[in-house]
């Protein structure tokens, strides 16, 4: 099975129309940052109180957004950011976010959290342990006593160990029990140990023990250094390593397509109101990588065919170039889209804009590698030759004579027509 | 020819084996082989659950610390020699970023004495620099050599101390070290695996635990701090301070006390909890104190019966008791809430202070439930993506599509070996890499089968197409890799954990590519060109 037998686009006359295209999207990506104020910052890169709560899946999320906006705003010196995260995973859960100048308030905001959540859904008053908040130390440090009193013999380590098979069960239910009878299969667990259970523990509706973090404002602003100092050295070095194996001027195509797709993927991040997290800057380093690779490919070819045909034009070099490496090209985009799209549906939550970041770039990766990158090559070797001879070489001669004129009748004999 | 084949087959057979065991051991079972996997795959905080915090030591306490010795020493050296000298202090570096600042402020040197007062500070006081401001002032300010090494140390000891109290709080394997180069970051990096309530390990990591036992002046308690100025007139005599008493069981109020300790938390040893047996349901923390410090003690008990001394932990007084009679070889802190604070206390002092203040950068929790959740999505990501890309392979390149795919299980699997061999930690982001390997490996293949057709339409006869197929196609695939690397450098050298994670899982999904896709993938063509007789067509 083949797709692309021979083919023979013309995909350099089109360049013009795609370049277009090409400025029309960076615009448009430009646009929306400028007016949104820059991109949508990631909680390691804006510093800040993040803590995602779960909920069982049966209760009105929309409802206990509003509910957790209002008593959070009451109860914090700032207003916080309350969101419904929209997993994908069939679970409710929502995304709580403070601000802080250092981690003193931060850590208060978050205990602070804590308490109004508990207020909210939760039993604040009830002596009993929160099954569904609490770590393995305490539970069994909780069960500990009560289990002797009620006969039920077991050593410190046993204890231990059916505290931690208990939580093991839970966190296999996403760390939300809503019924203990979802306990029934834990080994050790028998029915003194589960009423022991029933009168030491209640189970919340909610568990806020699945992902906190906490970064304090000057981390974040190293951070964000750091990070774009990453990439424009990843860029430079490519920059190195092509015009090594090349020509300069490749290795400038090259960076400048990289860069326009850099730039097209935050716009659209932009436009879509996506965070651009640690790991959104990791996909954004690797599809430097990547879209590298597709031009190389390309320049390779390119380099191979110029020793070939000294003689062709490099328009046609390049065209005849990019038609070879079409099949490849659109097979290796098409595979690893395909893994990264596995990635994006069902990869979960935590890496959603690592993957939403490859899909955009990769396919942006592989238009530019063809319509911006082989392009600037060819327009810079067209002005350098127009500089070096200021008269043209060979005019087209068109298929009908000219009637007069000196040129007409003189000249080589030969008609060189361009395709 | 045949004999080269034979031994590339032994070769890469035996990698696979190799490869395997290093992930699964010699199980004799499903579930020992899944215990040998995750006793070798090491799982990052991100899939197994567990604290990540990141603190900043505030070295500038310890540089002022270091000028406040100085000045004390420079005080007597001063004095044995005749020295007059006005006055001192220093200035207040509030945070690490300002500790090369630090500045000790002389004034009203005797000018005659001059000449010896430079000797002085030049022979006993080397760290520091002396810049005359006139005839009788000067400053000091530490050397840049000292600086580093003041830095250096404190992020040193610090981590020491920390390594302490973690490690006596029973977590499993903790992980502490400096986070970046101490001297210009002052970093310290604390993984607690399977810790998901952070705030008691950061209330024990925390504590300065700069515990001095002083005199207490025979004057107040107060009210308030201001109270106890006013009654002083505003100015607080020579080396003293107020200090509050908070405590759960008398009123509190705010004291005198001398600044300059009798003994500091150095001079204890062995603190230990037990109930308090003049509170009942309360507990108190004992400590024994050393030799030298059971010395101290004695000289300052038997000299002050009648007065009174507080225990001083991190400027807070949390005990005053009257001196009864003299004691030379123990203390107590008692009237403390709750089990947990007293034996708390103990590990603190047992371990020794930390030689600065913390303060928190970072911190991640991550709930055990939620790592279970993404090493699922992981596998099921990675499992889809792995049979859609041999789906593909298989159709569009038909019997030459299971040289690919075969080359790309063996690059899954060298990978993972790597992984459990180099004891690399698997995170999220490592699994993403792990997957996007796939989807670059595939592209090795791809650029080879693609020439191998090109070679084989311009007329090539079969092994002439295969050769040079493969043969064109190894400088591109050498610059595709190395770009990729090149990338991932600076991912690795600019990335945290997870993401240093996905650049080393990526890194060498790429190496063991370049291993798979040229070396494996030819051999097996090998194989299928090496028989007798003529081979005809190639399924490609």
């Amino acid at each position: 099975m083949e797709l692309f037998k021979q083919t023979n686009f013309d995909f350099l006359r089109y360049k013009w129309p795609f370049i277009f295209a090409s400025l029309v999207l960076s615009a448009a990506g430009i646009l929306s940052l400028i007016v949104k104020g820059g991109p949508r910052l990631g909680i390691e890169f804006k510093g800040g109180m993040l803590m995602t709560a779960t909920f069982a899946p049966d209760k009105p999320i929309d409802q206990i957004v509003g509910q957790v906006r209002g008593a959070l705003d009451k109860a914090l010196p700032a207003p916080p950011s309350v969101q419904n995260l929209n997993s994908q995973n069939g679970l409710n859960e929502i995304e709580i976010g403070t601000d802080g100048s250092d981690d003193a308030t931060l850590s208060r905001n978050r205990q602070i959290v804590v308490d109004t959540l508990a207020k909210l859904y939760g039993q604040p008053n009830s002596t009993k342990l929160d099954l569904n908040n609490t770590g393995v130390s305490a539970l069994a440090d909780r069960l500990r006593i009560p289990l002797q009193t009620a006969g039920v013999q077991m050593s410190d380590p046993q204890v231990n160990q059916l505290a931690a098979a208990i939580l093991a069960e839970r966190d296999r239910r996403h760390g939300l029990l809503t019924n203990f009878d979802e306990l029934k299969s834990v080994p050790g667990l028998t029915p003194q140990a589960m009423k022991v259970l029933n009168q030491e523990c209640y189970l919340a509706p909610y568990t806020a023990n699945r992902d906190i973090q906490i970064v304090g404002p000057k981390v974040g602003s190293d951070l964000r250094t750091q990070a774009i100092e990453a990439t424009l050295l990843a860029l430079a070095g490519m920059l190195v390593y092509i015009w090594f194996r090349f020509e300069w001027i490749y290795g400038v195509g090259a960076v400048l397509a990289v860069f326009h797709d850099t730039i097209i993927t935050i716009g659209i991040f932009s436009i879509l109101n996506q965070e651009i997290t640690l790991t959104v800057i990791a996909a954004l380093l690797t599809l430097v990588g990547y879209s590298m690779n597709d031009t190389i490919v390309i320049f390779d070819r390119i380099r191979e065919n110029l020793n070939l045909n000294r003689r062709e034009k490099l328009v046609d070099v390049i065209n005849r170039s990019v038609n070879q490496t079409l099949s490849r090209t659109v097979m290796t985009s098409g595979l690893t889209f395909i893994a990264v799209l596995a990635l994006f549906l069902f990869g979960g939550p935590v890496l959603h804009g690592f993957s939403l970041a490859l899909v955009i770039g990769i396919i942006i990766g592989t238009y530019s590698s063809v319509f911006v990158a082989s392009p600037i090559v060819l327009m810079w070797h067209d002005w350098a030759d127009k500089r070096r001879k200021p008269e043209p070489v060979a005019p087209a001669v068109s298929a009908t004579p000219r009637v007069g004129g000196p040129k007409a009748a003189t000249g080589k004999g030969s008609v060189k027509v361009s395709r | 020819m045949q004999r080269q084949l034979m031994i590339k087959t032994v070769v890469i057979v035996a990698t696979v084996l190799i490869c395997i065991f290093g992930i699964i051991g010699f199980p004799t079972s499903v579930s020992q082989m899944e215990a040998n996997m995750q006793q070798r795959i090491h799982l990052g905080l991100d899939l197994k659950g567990g604290s990540h915090l990141v603190l900043q030591v505030q070295v500038q306490d310890a540089a002022k610390t270091q000028a406040d010795q100085t000045m004390e020493s420079l005080r007597e050296e001063t004095r044995t020699r005749n020295i007059i000298v006005g006055g001192m202090d220093r200035n207040d570096p509030q945070t690490p970023e300002e500790t090369d600042s630090i500045q000790i402020n002389i004034h009203g040197v005797d000018a005659a004495k001059t000449p010896q007062f430079r000797n002085l500070i030049a022979e006993r006081y080397p760290d520091w620099t002396l810049t005359p401001v006139n005839a009788t002032d000067y400053r000091m300010n530490m050397k840049p050599t000292a600086l580093i090494d003041l830095k250096r140390n404190t992020v040193e000891q610090s981590v020491e101390v920390i390594n302490k109290r973690v490690n006596a709080l029973g977590l499993t394997e903790p992980t502490i070290q400096p986070y970046g180069d101490p001297v210009t970051r002052s970093q310290i990096l604390v993984e607690l695996p399977g810790e998901d309530d952070p705030a008691h390990v950061k209330g024990v990591i925390g504590e300065t635990a700069q515990l001095k036992i002083v005199e207490v002046k025979n004057e107040g308690p107060w009210k308030s701090k201001e109270e106890a100025l006013g009654a002083k007139g505003g100015i607080l005599p020579l080396n003293t301070e107020v200090l509050e008493y908070v405590s759960a069981v008398n009123g509190g109020g705010w004291y005198l006390v001398n600044r300059t300790p009798v003994i500091t938390g150095q001079d204890m040893r062995n603190a230990r909890m037990s109930n308090d047996p003049d509170h009942p349901g309360r507990w108190e923390t004992n400590f024994n104190l050393s030799q030298d410090g059971a010395r101290k003690f004695e000289r300052f008990t038997s000299a002050n019966i009648g007065n009174r001394l507080a225990v001083v932990l991190d400027n807070q007084i949390r005990s005053v008791a009257t001196i009864e009679s003299t004691i030379s070889d123990s203390g107590r802190i008692n009237g403390l809430a709750s089990q947990e604070e007293a034996s708390d206390l103990a590990l603190v002092l047992r371990t020794g202070a930390l030689p600065a203040g913390i303060k928190y950068d970072q911190e991640r929790t991550v709930g055990p439930s939620l790592g279970v959740d993404s090493i699922r999505n992981g596998l099921y990501s990675g499992v889809a993506g792995l049979i859609a890309v041999i789906l593909i392979m298989l159709i569009y390149y038909k019997k030459a599509g299971i040289n690919a795919v075969l080359a790309l299980l063996l690059n899954t699997v060298l990978l993972i070996a790597a992984l459990a061999y180099f004891g690399a930690t698997l995170t999220l982001p490592g699994i993403a890499g792990i997957i996007l390997t796939v989807g670059m490996a595939v592209d090795s293949n791809v650029l080879i089968f693609e020439r191998i057709r090109e070679e084989l339409r311009a007329g090539k006869t079969i092994p002439a197409a295969v050769d040079a197929g493969f043969g064109k196609a190894w400088w591109t695939i050498v610059d595709t890799h190395v770009t990729t690397i090149v990338s991932c450098l600076f991912l690795f050298l600019f990335g945290t954990g997870p993401v240093r994670g996905f650049a080393v899982t990526l890194v060498i999904g790429l190496c063991a590519n370049v291993f798979t896709a040229v070396w494996v993938s030819r051999t097996i063509f090998d194989w299928e060109l090496s028989g007798r007789k003529q081979v005809t067509a190639l399924s490609i």
